[in-house]
């Protein structure tokens, strides 16, 4: 049987991509499975009694090593903010290309703590820092002084010591250029590094957290239970930040929706699932309810997503277990087409995830095309002609074509960069100012501008004439020769409309990052915990791969 | 050192404030960035130019031809270079295309290289008595590295190359009998055997 890929116009759609959830291609997993058979190593630990000072941590394979290096630093509470704005954290962290030199360790020490106002080198790959969750950093350090494990109700709630505020790479503040490096094998994969240096920061809070403790009180601490280690992650709080990124990078959001997309048509296409395979599944649906009913948020637009997907969830393992014959042919296209009739979407993309957990055969192969190099699809094809592209637009964009621009509501919005912080920001049209500064983001609108414009020139004219006198439009012009070529390159949405979700854009991203527990905090920014349930850096060679179900928190 | 991200996205922003449209200015970034990549002073020149801008009108050429000459001030090199690409089936089909004055020549270079990417061809650039070999996008040749570009040329005149070879046909008969050394004689048996297909054809 052969399965169509789903309609980009349903899956692009902002609801359905705020819907989707980590699986086995996302990239902190496939990170994991990349550097399993590196050897691990913690080379420098030197803190004093209160945790401030300097650890470095490494992955090496034959002569390639990858270094991060830590400053903790002591800063006061009323310094401590999540927000971009912050100038202090508890501690800042770089990933290193190589062992890192005295004088590097000198150089980065001045730098790292500064963050976007320090320079980094090429020799320096991705840039990071985080915030204590003081309640439980404190919480921890008082019991193990005292010779007892934590509070574990308490660390569930939470599910990290530290978060992370943000994680630069590409060239950003000086770092490594994606080219320097992109042939290295490794690191053939999004985010690879990025994933590398937030997994080798949560070892690090583990690694201060005993140190604190054993100097509180040395003749009675304990060390945290390796077991309690595993079950927290790192946290991470997110702002607007990232939302941009998806749509400044279309071939790539295109790689990763249609790799997911492909896995999950391949799986639709298997005739007869093996016993182990439909175990499996089955296991890890059942398991994966401990994360659901441990997902904590305030948000009531999350409390009221988790309660239908929780019942929504309970209903298809009743349905599995009692109205469902696996053995049937192409078992898994018969439960995606009942998902599709009987549960929300968010519901729909939680087990369109945990399906693919049986098939490395299938997610395995498919990573290696997750990456893009987008330079490629740049310049645009200016014999083409006009009639071409509006046929493009017709076929690509049928459901922007439809909203109405000249209604207020339509275009309430604008998106623009702050010049205190150089951060992407969203902001009403109608009630600040600064929307002359708009951001080339409102692709929707612009797109049916540029259509409407095609409507009214000579068919036959070529698209280097049209450009000629309408280079406003030349921005969206390339975006619909690529999304001709690459059919999940653009959101297909409203991105300026009255009604936006911000936090959809932000939860794509992050759940392609392999994050859980998506907290929204206000409709523009969320937390999240990532590697909750991780194996440690000493487990590396033979851990489980459905680990993301198996977290007690 | 600032990295070629860094350049493109700042390049990209500030084109976008002295008002280019921001499809020109993505333009603009990528090819500020391949020319900072090949060692040239993009964004030296492109600060001064971006200077002059506001105190001089240059002018824009949409429509290339063979010969270009402006009515009063230098032509833009951006608007000169987004064209240039743009057009690019038409102007390569020009023996020789003549520009006269461009403002900051150096900038409509890294549009050229791109040019020759796209169209799989050498160029060949003079202007005031220089000499510049665009390969491909892969790299500029110039006898500009210990000199600084000029603000204005008068004069540009740009070809593109034919694909051929640099070397003679005795030049490369000579190498290819070498090469030949690593080959294994046939004998009657091998040529039966040893190719698997092609044996049984007449189907």
């Amino acid at each position: 049987m052969k399965i169509e890929l789903r309609d980009p116009n349903t899956i692009m759609k902002l609801s359905r991509l705020g819907s989707f959830h980590q699986s086995k291609l996302s990239f902190l997993r496939s990170f994991l499975s990349e550097f399993k058979d590196w050897d691990y190593k913690r080379d420098l630990f030197n803190l004093d009694h209160n945790g401030y000072g300097e650890a470095v941590y490494s992955f090496k394979k034959k002569d390639r090593v990858y270094s991060l290096v830590c400053f903790a630093n002591e800063i006061d509470d009323q310094e401590r903010s999540d927000r971009v704005i912050a100038t202090k954290w508890d501690a800042a962290f770089t990933l290193h290309d190589g062992v890192p030199s005295r004088d590097d360790i000198e150089r980065l020490k001045n730098e790292v703590p500064k963050q976007e106002v320090g320079r980094l080198s090429f020799k320096e790959l991705t840039l990071s820092r985080a915030n204590k969750s003081v309640r439980v950093f404190n919480h921890v350090v008082d019991s193990l002084s005292e010779g007892k494990q934590p509070d574990l109700e308490l660390l569930s709630k939470v599910g990290y010591l530290y978060r992370t505020t943000a994680v630069y790479g590409s060239g950003k503040f000086g770092l490594a250029d994606r080219f320097r490096i992109k042939n290295r094998e490794e690191i053939n994969g999004p985010f690879r590094l990025e994933m590398m240096l937030v997994y080798l920061v949560r070892q690090f809070t583990f690694d201060q957290v005993n140190h604190v403790a054993h100097h509180k009180n040395p003749k009675s601490a304990v060390k945290l239970d390796k077991q309690i280690c595993k079950n927290l992650g790192i946290g991470n709080s997110t702002g607007l930040g990232m939302a941009p990124f998806i749509v400044n990078h279309p071939t790539l959001l295109n790689n990763w929706i249609l790799t997911r997309e492909t896995a999950l048509k391949k799986i639709r296409e298997i005739k007869d699932v093996k016993e182990k395979d439909r175990e499996l599944f089955i296991d890890c649906i059942k398991k994966s309810l401990t994360n659901i009913t441990s997902w904590n948020t305030d948000s009531e637009y999350q409390q009221k997503k988790i309660k239908s997907l929780l019942k929504n969830i309970k209903k298809f393992i009743d349905y599995i277990e009692n109205s469902f014959d696996f053995k049937a042919e192409y078992p898994f296209n018969k439960i995606y087409l009942w998902l599709e009739k009987n549960v929300c979407e968010e519901s729909i993309e939680y087990v369109v995830s945990i399906m693919m957990e049986p098939y490395n055969n299938i997610t395995e192969p498919l990573v290696s095309n997750m990456s893009s190099d987008e330079d490629r699809y740049f310049n645009i094809p200016t014999n083409r002609t006009v009639n071409e592209l509006q046929k493009i637009i017709e076929n690509k964009y049928p459901n922007i074509l439809d909203i109405n621009f000249d209604q207020k509501e339509s275009q309430q919005n604008f998106w623009f960069i702050s010049k205190n912080k150089e951060e992407p920001r969203l902001a009403d049209r109608f009630e600040e100012h600064g929307s002359e500064l708009e951001q080339p983001l409102a692709i929707a609108r612009d797109i049916k501008k540029l259509y409407e414009k095609l409507l009214s020139e000579k068919n036959n004219i070529t698209i280097a004439q049209f450009l000629s006198s309408n280079s406003e439009l030349r921005h969206v012009v390339r975006r619909a020769f690529i999304v001709e070529k690459f059919p999940y390159s653009e959101i297909q949405d409203n991105t300026i409309g009255k009604d936006i979700v911000p936090i959809d854009m932000l939860r794509l991203k992050l759940s392609f990052f392999g994050a859980l527990k998506f907290d929204p905090r206000s409709d523009k920014w969320l937390r999240i915990c990532m590697f909750q349930g991780a194996p440690l850096p000493t487990e590396l060679k033979n851990y489980d791969d459905q680990w993301v179900y198996k977290s007690n928190n | 050192m600032r990295s070629l991200s860094e350049i493109e996205t700042a390049v990209k922003r500030a084109s976008r404030a002295v008002g280019f449209s921001w499809g020109n200015s993505e333009e603009i970034g990528k090819s500020i960035r391949q020319l900072e990549l090949f060692g040239l002073q993009g964004i030296k020149n492109l600060n001064q130019y971006y200077k002059d801008k506001t105190t001089k009108k240059f002018e824009d050429l949409n429509l290339i031809n063979e010969k270009n000459e402006p009515s009063l001030e230098a032509y833009c090199p951006i608007i000169l270079g987004i064209s240039f690409l743009d057009q690019i089936k038409s102007v390569e089909s020009y023996e020789i295309i003549k520009i006269k004055k461009i403002a900051y020549p150096v900038i409509f270079l890294s549009f050229l290289s791109r040019a020759s990417e796209i169209s799989g061809k050498k160029i060949h650039v003079i202007f005031d008595k220089n000499e510049i070999l665009l390969n491909l996008n892969v790299n500029i040749y110039s006898n500009f590295f210990h000199q600084e570009f000029p603000n204005f040329s008068n004069e540009i005149e740009i070809k593109f190359l034919n694909n051929q070879d640099s070397f003679t046909e005795s030049e490369w008969n000579s190498l290819y009998k070498l090469a030949e050394n690593t080959f294994v004689e046939e004998s009657d048996s091998l040529k039966q055997g040893a190719a698997g297909a092609g044996l049984t054809d007449n189907d």
